[in-house]
């Protein structure tokens, strides 16, 4: 059995843990690291609830090993609310109901997280393409849609105002 | 689920991971960005003893024209090729293919040379890189060769690399005056797999199909040219007659197997359609359009 010592900084707070070759990236979060914000929904690498960002991507964490991450920067749904304040994200999907059952909802506040940082202004449709590696079961997709966008404005918003 | 255990390595540098791979030569398999690997490890279909991890070989990442072709460094992430302002340029058949490569979370770790060494029927780059006439480069204990993407599907998951080599680049070469090449894809929902995609690359003198290469996806059992259709186009006047011709004789070489995406009728009409499709945009793009 090969083990490894890994180091990653998962919101901020840098942590190293012993793992085996094997473990999955989403089984070290939630077992290992004890966060279970970040969800597995597939077997099959077609779902996206395990979406985390990693190296500043968002990736899905069950398609991916542990040992991979060591030295990465590491970002899930439990470090979102900053101070206890909802994230924009959070406040959209709040707002605007983008969920239902609510299991898809960190894969898809973690993708968008990820592509509104290279694109903070998306269309419609950029929002669609965006999300498309995120299933959601409950939705149709079109209270998402609405929940990203309020989030993209507001934190447009909150940049201007800076 | 979870898959076997295995030994892990993560040279960073091209030869270290040469100098593993021989030493573990047999059981030992490349992790590209393993978003075809793991899921296969996780089932439990490929059960390697070895992994060696090539993402430290920052080296491998590029995207650039360089002479007559365009250099893709294999380790380059699906995603950046998506975004390579050369490739959306000058390179439309290969922009068309990164766009309908799986989703984009999936693009963010994926590879082009693993797309590619991964030899599957069902991934896009290998329809793409048949059409454009690619070359493989592979780097291996005794040094450098390059393989013409014809000879290097050899078999389904098989390539022509022997078990010591990695697959360092692909060349693509430069479109000349007059060429254009598009993809088409029919797929059951956004990030699934081809039922049947097609690849063209042409070139037109006037309205004439001098030169034209054809690849088809996942309708066979090894990624294949359509040489069928390739020779209805060549030396014909680009019209509707010619480009129905070339469909309907890739619909009867394709070789699809039924399964949860088709039946094997269904597939080869799909396919003509996506040939017809994939004709149509290349030469109104040859022609100087979009
Ligand atoms: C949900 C899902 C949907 C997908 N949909 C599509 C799709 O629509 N179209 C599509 O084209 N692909 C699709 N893929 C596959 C994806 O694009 C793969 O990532 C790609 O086929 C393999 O690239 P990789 O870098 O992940 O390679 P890996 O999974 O790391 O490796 C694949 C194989 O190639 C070998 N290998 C990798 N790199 C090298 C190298 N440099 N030299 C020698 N051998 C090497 C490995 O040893 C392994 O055997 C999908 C994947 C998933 C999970
Ligand atoms: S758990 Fe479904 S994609 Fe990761
Ligand atoms: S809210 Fe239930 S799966 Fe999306």
């Amino acid at each position: 059995m090969s083990e490894h010592e890994v180091t990653v900084t998962i919101n901020g707070e840098k942590i190293t843990k012993k793992v085996e070759a094997r473990t999955l990236l989403v089984h070290f979060i939630r077992e290992d690291l004890a966060l279970t914000g970040t969800h597995i929904g597939c077997d099959t690498t077609s779902c996206g609830a395990c979406t985390v960002i990693v190296r500043g991507k968002p990736v899905k964490s069950c398609t991916m090993f542990a040992v991979q991450a060591d030295g990465a920067d590491i970002e899930t749904i439990e470090g979102l609310a900053a101070g206890g304040e909802l994230h924009p994200l959070q406040e959209g999907f709040w707002e605007k109901h983008g969920l239902q059952c609510g299991y898809c909802t960190q894969g898809m506040i973690m993708s968008a997280k990820g592509f509104l940082a290279e694109n903070p202004n998306p269309t419609e449709d950029e929002i669609r393409h965006g999300i498309s590696g995120n299933l959601c079961r409950c939705t149709g997709y079109n209270k998402i849609v609405e929940a990203i966008q309020y989030a993209a404005e507001k934190l447009q918003a909150a940049e201007g105002g800076e | 689920m979870i898959p076997g255990a295995f030994e892990y390595h993560s040279p960073t540098s091209l030869d270290e991971a040469l100098s593993l791979l021989k030493q573990h030569s047999g059981d030992a398999k490349i992790l590209a960005g393993g978003q075809s690997l793991i899921p296969a490890m996780r089932f439990r279909l490929a059960v390697p003893s070895t992994l060696i991890d090539i993402n430290g070989l920052n080296d491998l990442r590029y995207v650039e024209e360089r002479g007559d072709h365009l250099a893709i460094g294999a380790m380059t992430l699906e995603s950046s090729l998506e975004d390579a302002a050369v490739v959306r340029q000058s390179y439309p058949l290969l922009h068309d293919t990164a766009l309908v490569i799986a989703d984009p979370l999936v693009r963010n770790m994926a590879t082009v040379g693993g797309n590619i060494a991964h030899a599957d029927p069902a991934n896009d780059h290998p329809a793409t890189m048949l059409a454009y006439n690619a070359t493989v480069v592979a780097k291996g204990p005794n040094g450098e060769r390059t393989i013409a993407i014809d000879d290097f599907f050899t078999g389904l998951f098989e390539n022509a690399l022997t078990e010591d080599e990695i697959l360092t680049e692909i060349r693509v070469p430069k479109p000349g005056a007059g060429s254009g090449g598009a993809y088409t894809k029919f797929e059951r929902k956004v990030g699934d797999y081809a039922i049947s995609a097609a690849a063209v690359q042409l070139k037109l003198e006037g309205n004439t199909i001098a030169e034209a290469r054809i690849g088809l996806t996942n309708v066979s059992a090894v990624p294949m040219r359509a040489p069928g259709a390739e020779s209805a186009l060549v030396g014909k006047s680009a019209d509707a007659g010619t480009i129905e011709a070339a469909g309907q004789a890739a619909a009867a070489e394709c070789d699809p197997s039924p399964d949860l995406r088709g039946s094997v009728d269904y597939k080869r009409d799909i396919t003509r359609v996506m040939v017809k499709r994939s004709i149509d945009k290349a030469v109104a793009r040859a022609k100087g359009g979009n």
